[in-house]
């Protein structure tokens, strides 16, 4: 388990590394990160020259990457145009992002399992085509029209909610911006474990255990859920990193924030530092995420043994 | 008498029509009696004693009549509170294959324990501690420290040892094995097909054992029932059985096992396939395959006649027991 896990933090390396030169390079061809910084105003050349130089612009790509990655190494991640520190910029932009995406995985953990369960149960049944039903609604509609009806209906006709989120994004007001968040992956979680649940419903073992004279609810929950999860469960560890870098749709409707509205600024913006900088914690969220499911994965299933 | 099931028809409802699974089964077993059911794939045999348990899947399965007595009660008239109580507790069940029938992500240990938990109370020390008293019984070696093992972790035969735990847990009265040696080699069978009997003598237990290999029915067995189509053809005490049956089919039974002094000989089968359960022939099922078949095997259901000359106790649905037991 131990060596497993060395070896899979070094097949890291490779990863990140590939992905964030990519990053560099994607955002060194958007354009020229002076022009950017001058707005809409045309540069004076001498100031242009001087920034360049102060900014280390003027040196090759590869120098200025090797740069930049010794200084995120240092835990310095640049200074965006605006004069702000770019961890500034993280640190109040990702606890944003990560209480937004907790209430998403609340929501497809609780609601989208409690479906799946319960349609898995009654396949083919009134209950089980209905939910069907809504949860291909769900996937086939966009995030944002999703979004923006909810917060037209909630927010501004019935005036359930605030249609916009305070720049504080407590708990309560994330709730239907996580609904959103969540909903296309909810409808995947749903799907996902009805057909688990149905699959395994039939199995031998879940036969013995009915046999052995266990209640049906211990049937299901310990004998017949627990392993019907762990496809899930791989579902659900990916999307984590998913809904913190693909918050951006959301974010922007609610006025959230968050990682993917500092990214959205960003490219906007031209602003170089802001993007890479939080595509590499991206990158390495969804790296960590990744190997936790792996080693989840062997939790709840004992034959897999990593070695 | 501990079981008796009386006149028992399932049914499947599917699609494409309806199989008549289980057509009028009477049998019985009595407290430290091993009864062996046997026959072909689809004769009927596992669909009656998932009944007997209480375990058929339903919908599609559906019993349509009959009496399932146990202890004297009809199993049939309990709601299914009543009925999860006796399940595990005063009767379990033994399946053919051990490697999927226990549960893959949970440690023997947990799985034995639950029964204790579950249907005694108690605490998980303790049930735990009976997991491990279980193990030894079943001649598990080094049951303490692997007691915390998984299912994949074990052998066939260990696996198998360890369904078997759990069928005894609760020292059951009646106990159904379902083909429980079919998944394992040849020295393995013998081995756990002894325990199985040692154990079932040990706490007079009844057992049914649901099997098509007559080499084992011949050593374990009091009674041997014969099904086909969901009907009992055949049904008497073993040694009767074996030295002269009284129906065409179990005569057919008996003739193809492969024999040492037959060396060099073509091995009897009897000819064509069982019949499908959603068309059962009109009359005795088995007379289209039947040697002896008179016109009268084609019209009438043969009842089932007491077979009075050779032994007692004997029961075969055949027109031509007489002829049988003499040819």
């Amino acid at each position: 388990m131990g060596r497993y896990v060395i070896r899979r933090l070094l097949q890291m390396i490779p990863v990140f590394i590939g992905a964030t030169l990519l990053i560099f390079l994607m955002v060194n061809v958007m354009g020229d990160p002076i022009a950017g910084l001058c707005g809409d105003r045309q540069c004076d050349p001498a100031t242009a020259t001087q920034l360049r130089k102060e900014f280390g612009l003027d040196k090759p790509v590869w120098q200025q990457y090797a740069t930049y990655m010794g200084n995120v190494f240092t835990g310095d991640f640049g200074t965006a145009f605006n004069g702000q520190e770019v961890t500034e910029l993280m640190s109040t932009a990702f606890p944003v992002t990560i209480r937004l995406t907790i209430v998403a995985i609340v929501f497809e953990v609780v609601i989208g399992i409690a479906l799946g369960v319960v349609t898995g149960l009654r396949r083919g049944r009134p209950v089980d085509t209905g939910v069907l039903l809504i949860t291909l609604v769900v996937i086939s509609v966009p995030t944002f029209v999703t979004g923006l009806l909810l917060q037209l209906l909630l927010g501004v006709k019935w005036g359930w909610i605030s249609p916009s989120v305070s720049s504080e994004a407590p708990f309560d007001e994330l709730i239907v911006p996580g609904l959103v968040l969540a909903s296309v992956s909810l409808a995947y979680v749903t799907r996902l474990t009805r057909t688990s649940i149905a699959e395994n419903r039939r199995a031998d073992y879940v036969r013995t255990a009915i046999a052995k004279g266990l209640p049906r609810r211990r049937v299901i929950t310990r004998h017949l859920l627990r392993n019907s999860l762990i496809p899930v469960v791989t579902f659900i560890g990916t999307d984590i990193g998913a809904l913190m870098g693909g918050a951006i749709v959301t974010e922007r409707i609610f006025n959230i924030h968050g990682v993917g509205f500092q990214l959205y600024q960003g490219i906007l913006r031209q602003n170089t530092q802001t993007v890479v900088g939080f595509v590499t914690v991206l990158v390495l969220v969804f790296l960590v995420a990744n190997l936790l499911v792996d080693l989840l994965y062997a939790v709840l299933d004992p034959r897999i043994r990593y070695a | 008498m501990l079981l008796e099931v009386r006149d028992l028809h399932v049914e499947f409802r599917t699609r494409d029509g309806v199989a008549k699974a289980v057509n009028g089964v009477t049998y019985s077993v009595d407290e430290g009696e091993t009864l062996a059911v046997l026959g072909e794939s689809g004769s009927g045999k596992s669909v009656t004693a998932q009944a007997v348990m209480g375990i058929l899947d339903t919908p599609p399965g559906k019993i349509t009549a009959g009496e399932i007595l146990f202890k004297g009660q009809d199993l049939l008239k309990f709601k299914e509170e009543e009925r999860r109580k006796v399940r595990g507790a005063q009767m379990a069940m033994i399946f053919q294959d051990a490697l999927s029938s226990l549960n893959p992500v949970l440690s023997v240990g947990a799985q034995l324990g639950e029964m204790f938990t579950v249907h005694r109370g108690a605490s998980r020390k303790e049930a735990k501690a009976k997991a491990i008293e279980l193990m030894d019984r079943v001649r598990i070696p080094g049951a303490a420290s692997r007691v915390g093992d998984y299912p994949h972790q074990f052998s066939g035969g260990m696996r198998q040892r360890i369904m078997i735990a759990m069928a005894l847990a609760l020292e059951p009265a009646l106990i159904i094995a379902d083909e429980p040696t079919t998944a394992l080699d040849v020295t393995v069978q013998a081995q756990v097909m002894d325990l199985l009997a040692e154990l079932q003598r040990e706490l007079h237990m009844g057992l049914i054992l649901i099997t098509h290999d007559l080499g084992v029915v011949a050593d374990v067995a009091d009674r041997i029932a014969v099904m086909y189509a969901g009907r009992i053809v055949e049904s008497a005490p073993v040694h009767d059985i074996y030295k002269a049956p009284a129906h065409p089919y179990t005569k057919g039974l008996l003739e193809s096992i492969p024999r040492l002094d037959q060396k060099g000989r073509e091995l009897y089968a009897i000819k064509g396939l069982p019949p499908n359960l959603m068309h059962i022939p009109p009359g005795c099922a088995f007379n289209p395959r039947c040697p002896m078949a008179q016109d009268v095997c084609r019209t009438d259901v043969p009842p089932l006649y007491e077979v009075t000359e050779a032994g007692t106790d004997r029961v075969s649905a055949c027109h031509f027991w007489r002829e049988c037991l003499n040819g």
